[in-house]
């Protein structure tokens, strides 16, 4: 998000037009809003149908449906939280730790309130879009095992008590990290890094899929995992550029550098595995794709087109080692590699943001205050290891209570039979 | 009367329909079929997970006809399916007890 930093580095570059600009603030610019109103229309759409195809890909054909339903169950019940409870806890008021209830029920979200040069009814749903991307990203980490029941309650208190708040510790007024000129434009902490070890968290507390890793769990339908693939990318733009909340030179910028990392990420994933396993693969590519997407995300708005060709390429290759390596190494069923992709592109595109903003590598300029890239490096590392241990401990005391209450796994039986039929009593194809 | 049965690579099937019909087999059969032989089956991968897949797909085809035919149509489908490789796939011969035509009742060689 904007915010600060942007508007004071331009008004320090421009003396003479800062009385407009100041002027803009205040003022509704429908340009910003029409532009936001897309924007917020694309992050959606990066949901449902965009994750939920990606994901539902993935998955055997007897869970497809799951997968859709969970994403778009979230999606339900994250609007109706983020409009009750979540907004406030987020950006209600100024505090470092949370936002507070001042907002809670949409009061005082009115007609004529404004959110910078926007309407905050416009800033309010394009923020709820982020939170139900965020906890629709960890459906893949325990796909095609998870009760629907138990996944509703956990998704809802982890948006409340895990997402909103640190959200909040970023973008919110007075949030302690924002405070500390951490760089997250888009998100790459608040969504990817908290999405990814919440993942990590779930798949281990969860367990693994019966027969994992022994029998062959393949994708059913990698042409659904393509197109959500593509409906993420086009989406994508609105996430990033969308995040500058003003149609000006950053919010272009982070379109041209959200573009070319991800292809890049894109030709890494697939060169490498060209490299390794002998051929290039369809998946590998997309995941590439994504893996960029997320890894330019916290360094959209302060990243160079060449810091983001390096970005690209970091996250190509490291994700593809995460999904592939890292996880075999550690033997978890992290079944869609929501950490493999998600947390892992995530630390990796918040470390190199501290990187690439410095002016000598062609970036915007570093955080307030901030002159090197140590020190930004040094922001950079406290913001991923917060939110690393936050969400993890969090995460894993909603799982464990959850566990007890009523249960995390579906039986042995009703995963056989796949949980189209065994929670829904619906099949995915008819054929 | 001959039951000739030939296990094939998908993609030869049109290669030996031609050659069939060039030697005057008037009707075959054939179902997609899976498998494995000497060739055993190919490893499929996904984001660095290798599965092995035991069973190829293959062509089956059946071919009734008369004893003298026969053996021309075994060597017509052993010159159009081969490629020289492993998984080139086998011919099967079954002597027929008795073929009758539904719609008019006929049996035997006349209703080959």
């Amino acid at each position: 998000m904007r915010f600060s930093r942007t508007k004071m580095a331009l008004a320090g570059l421009l003396p003479l037009v800062t009385p407009m600009l100041a002027h803009a603030e205040d003022k509704l610019s429908s340009g910003d809003t029409a532009w936001m109103l897309t924007a917020t229309a694309l992050v959606l759409f990066m949901t449902i149908p965009g994750l939920a195809l990606f994901y539902a890909g993935m998955v055997r054909s007897k869970n497809v449906l799951s997968v859709l339903m969970q994403c778009f169950a979230i999606t339900c019940l994250v609007t109706v939280l983020w409009a009750l409870f979540g907004y406030s806890i987020a950006f209600g008021g100024s505090g470092p730790w949370w936002g507070g209830l001042g907002k809670a029920f949409l009061h005082g979200v009115g007609v004529d309130g404004l959110s910078g040069s926007i309407p905050e009814t416009v800033f309010m749903v394009f923020q709820m879009t982020f939170a139900i991307i965020t906890p629709a990203l960890v459906v893949g980490a325990f796909a095609e095992r998870m009760k629907f029941s138990a996944l509703l309650w956990f998704m809802g208190i982890w948006l409340l008590v895990v997402y909103a708040p640190i959200a909040h510790w970023v973008w919110g007024d007075g949030g302690w990290l924002g405070g500390k000129s951490i760089l997250d434009f888009a998100g790459g902490t608040v969504v990817h890094i908290n999405a990814g070890i919440a993942g990590l968290v779930a798949a281990l507390v969860v367990g693994k899929r019966n027969g994992y890793p022994t029998t062959a769990i393949m994708p059913h339908n990698l042409t659904l995992t393509v197109t959500g693939a593509s409906m993420l990318w086009v989406g994508w733009f609105g996430f990033n550029a969308g995040s500058e909340l003003a149609a000006d030179g950053t919010a272009g910028m982070a379109m041209a550098v959200t573009q070319i990392a991800t292809a890049m990420a894109a030709l890494a994933w697939m060169f490498t595995e060209w490299m390794v396993h002998g051929k290039p693969s369809v998946l590998g590519i997309v995941s590439g794709a994504v893996a960029g997407l997320v890894a330019i995300t916290p360094a959209s708005g302060t990243a160079g087109p060449m810091g983001a060709l390096a970005i690209g390429a970091a996250a190509g290759v490291g994700c593809f080692l995460g999904a592939t390596r890292i996880k075999r190494a550690f033997g978890y069923d992290d079944s869609l590699d929501a950490f493999g992709v998600h947390g892992i592109g995530g630390i990796i595109g918040a470390l190199l943001t501290g990187v690439f903003c410095a002016p000598s590598l062609g970036g915007a300029g570093f955080g307030d205050g901030i002159s090197s890239i140590g020190q930004q490096l040094g922001v950079q590392t406290l913001g991923v290891a917060a939110t690393l241990v936050y969400t993890a401990v969090a995460t894993f005391i909603i799982l464990k209570v959850l566990d007890l209450v009523m249960g995390l796994r579906v039986s042995r039986e009703a995963e056989t039979e796949g949980l189209d039929l065994a929670l829904h009593d619906e099949r995915g194809y008819s054929l | 009367m001959k039951l000739v049965t030939a296990i094939i690579k998908p993609f030869k099937l049109d290669d030996v329909r031609e050659a069939l019909h060039e030697i005057g087999v008037q009707g075959i059969t054939v179902t997609e079929v899976k498998g494995f032989g000497r060739q055993k089956g190919h490893t499929e991968l996904y984001r660095g997970a290798e599965y092995v897949v035991d069973f190829l797909p293959k062509v089956k085809l059946e071919v009734a006809v008369t004893e003298a035919l026969a053996d021309r149509v075994i060597e017509a489908i052993t010159q159009a399916a081969n490629t020289g490789k492993i998984g080139d796939g086998k011919i099967f011969v079954f002597p027929i007890e008795q073929v009758i035509r539904i719609r008019t009742g006929e049996t035997g060689a006349d209703a080959l």
